[in-house]
């Protein structure tokens, strides 16, 4: 019996793949569909306005020092087009309604919910996902304080407490744990390693972030 | 989440411009915390966004120097930037203690200070697309008789009993402050006591701004040293949750009393509220833990509390105590 399930003999498509092809799709549709009542003002821009819209547009983003550059509507969150349309998939969709923290990117170096940011909105800003928490193969101290503590569980939320803790180190090194963990109040876990990242904090911080 | 058309003005004029004359076609973005939620929930459908991010001077806090000091804040200022502004937390700390206490940062560094004003409530039927509630063109309020362990306790007379949701408003109200707004024939000021209204169907908002009109800056003034201020909120949670009540103070120290005294409630009416009972009980009178609790106790008179929220009414009477007796610099008893 041949038990091989390595994923390249795997029939079918990967759940990735699936979802870039309908992502696709969905782009090629929308294209389509047009607001009532908009229509008319559809990239009708002034002076004092720029008029974007409802269509796909063309869309640039810097992510981790890189240029990326798609098509999305306006109605595509930061956290969409980071994950299904520039495959940045650190970040995490969990709660989708900004609460959960899973999606936490910087923004100008200060943490936000991607989920709740339009992609629109990130345009010429410099975003920062976990991505970046790695340097020619040497782990960042955050994400490596983690694995040294074992401070995560399912791992589904580590991307967006990596991201904040480093928030909260870059503006402030010398940050005391209870400093940290109040940078930490919009994530949630809800494996519950909690613990283990408290001794995760500790040692950072010994450290200066370091 | 419907699609639309996404503006983006440079100036607030130009803003304005893009606003209809009813709600529900054009929305203003800012932080968006609010309005993407309700986006995503099918709540709001708006046609155009209207995106304030290229528009110049909304997030500037401007301030005078000497007595009386004078703030004026941009609609754009991010609950972040008041937070940590040391000017405010020396001069007006009811305002940055509020901010400090919303949410957990992510939400800070994105939500703004006009966002906060001008979000919509939090009631659970009204953010459910399935319930058709009074706001969304429907005949009842489903909380007066339903799940209303978070809404309103000051309800006679209410149609609809949702709990005021901006934390930033009771401490501008009892600083006194001023709203700047700009509508299509220009710019006009609203006192914050009168910013609120308490909606009653679909063709309502939790203000009383115009569909378009668009909020610029609060400005307030501080008399002296002497004007001492501060909020307190009870939560459930230690971060990242709303208050379940919210004191807002401010009051003049002289001698060793205090005078002037405004007292704010939020979270526990439709529309935050200034109470007169409970200034009145606490006026030129020194601040301790006796006169603070009995002013807690006037800050409940006429309240009259839902099948689930009786609670709230002895957690509002706690928190004008501690906002009354932080703001005094008392010890804060409640901290071990």
């Amino acid at each position: 019996m041949d038990h091989s399930s390595k994923r390249g003999d795997r029939p079918g498509v990967s759940r990735r793949d699936f979802l870039r092809g309908t992502g696709a799709a969905a782009t090629a549709v929308a294209s389509l569909v047009k607001v009532p009542g908009v229509e008319a003002q559809e990239a009708k821009s002034g002076a004092d306005v720029v008029a974007i819209g409802p269509g796909p547009v063309k869309l640039s983003l810097e992510v981790n020092g890189t240029t990326m550059t798609t098509n999305v509507e306006p109605r595509v969150t930061l956290l969409d087009a980071l994950r299904n349309y520039l495959d940045v998939t650190g970040c995490k969709k969990v709660c989708d309604r900004g609460t959960c923290g899973a999606c936490t990117v910087m923004v100008d170096g200060k943490p936000i919910y991607s989920c709740t940011m339009l992609a629109l909105e990130a345009e010429g800003k410099k975003i920062r996902t976990a991505e970046s928490l790695i340097d020619g193969g040497k782990l960042d101290p955050v994400p490596a304080a983690f694995v040294a503590c074992d401070a995560q569980q399912c791992g589904f939320c580590t991307p967006g407490f990596v991201v904040a803790m480093r928030a909260v180190l870059d503006a402030n090194p010398k940050a005391t744990p209870a400093e940290v963990e109040k940078g930490l109040a919009g994530n949630i876990c809800r494996c519950g390693t909690y613990e283990q990242m408290r001794h995760a904090i500790e040692d950072l911080c010994k450290a200066g972030g370091k | 989440m419907d699609n639309f058309v996404y503006y983006r003005p440079k100036t607030a004029e130009a803003a304005v411009g893009l606003l209809d004359a009813k709600w529900g076609t054009a929305e203003l973005l800012a932080g968006g915390t609010d309005l993407v939620s309700l986006q995503k929930q099918y709540i709001a459908r708006p046609k155009k966004v209207i995106s304030l991010s290229q528009v110049q001077g909304l997030d500037q806090i401007e301030q005078s120097r000497g007595w009386p000091m004078t703030f004026k804040i941009g609609a754009g200022v991010k609950l972040a930037t008041l937070a940590a502004s040391s000017a405010l937390r020396g001069s007006a700390a009811a305002l940055a203690q509020a901010a400090e206490e919303i949410a957990g940062p992510q939400i800070r560094n994105m939500a703004t200070l006009g966002g906060s004003l001008c979000q919509r409530n939090r009631c659970w039927y009204f953010r459910d697309e399935q319930s058709p509630c009074l706001l969304k063109g429907g005949d009842k309020c489903f909380a007066l008789d339903g799940e209303n362990r978070y809404h309103a306790i000051f309800t006679q007379g209410r149609k609809c009993v949702i709990a005021s949701p901006s934390t930033v408003a009771t401490p501008l109200m009892v600083l006194g402050a001023i709203a700047q707004v700009l509508s299509p024939k220009g710019k006009r000021e609203i006192p914050l006591a009168e910013f609120f209204k308490a909606p009653t169907g679909p063709e309502d908002r939790e203000h009383v701004l115009a569909p378009d009109e668009m909020l610029l800056s609060v400005s307030f003034s501080i008399a002296s040293d002497k004007v001492k201020s501060a909020s307190y909120e009870v939560r459930q949670k230690l971060s990242s949750d709303w208050p379940l009540v919210q004191a807002s103070v401010a009051f003049e120290l002289d001698g060793g009393t205090a005078k002037n005294v405004r007292i704010a409630l939020g979270h526990v009416a439709p529309v935050p509220m200034l109470s007169a009972e409970a200034a009145k009980a606490i006026e030129g009178k020194p601040i301790n833990e006796e006169t603070a609790a009995a002013a807690g106790e006037a800050a409940t008179s006429g309240a009259k509390p839902l099948s689930q929220n009786g609670y709230k009414v002895r957690l509002l009477a706690v928190a004008v105590k501690r906002a009354l007796l932080t703001a005094a610099g008392a010890k804060k008893y409640w901290e071990v």
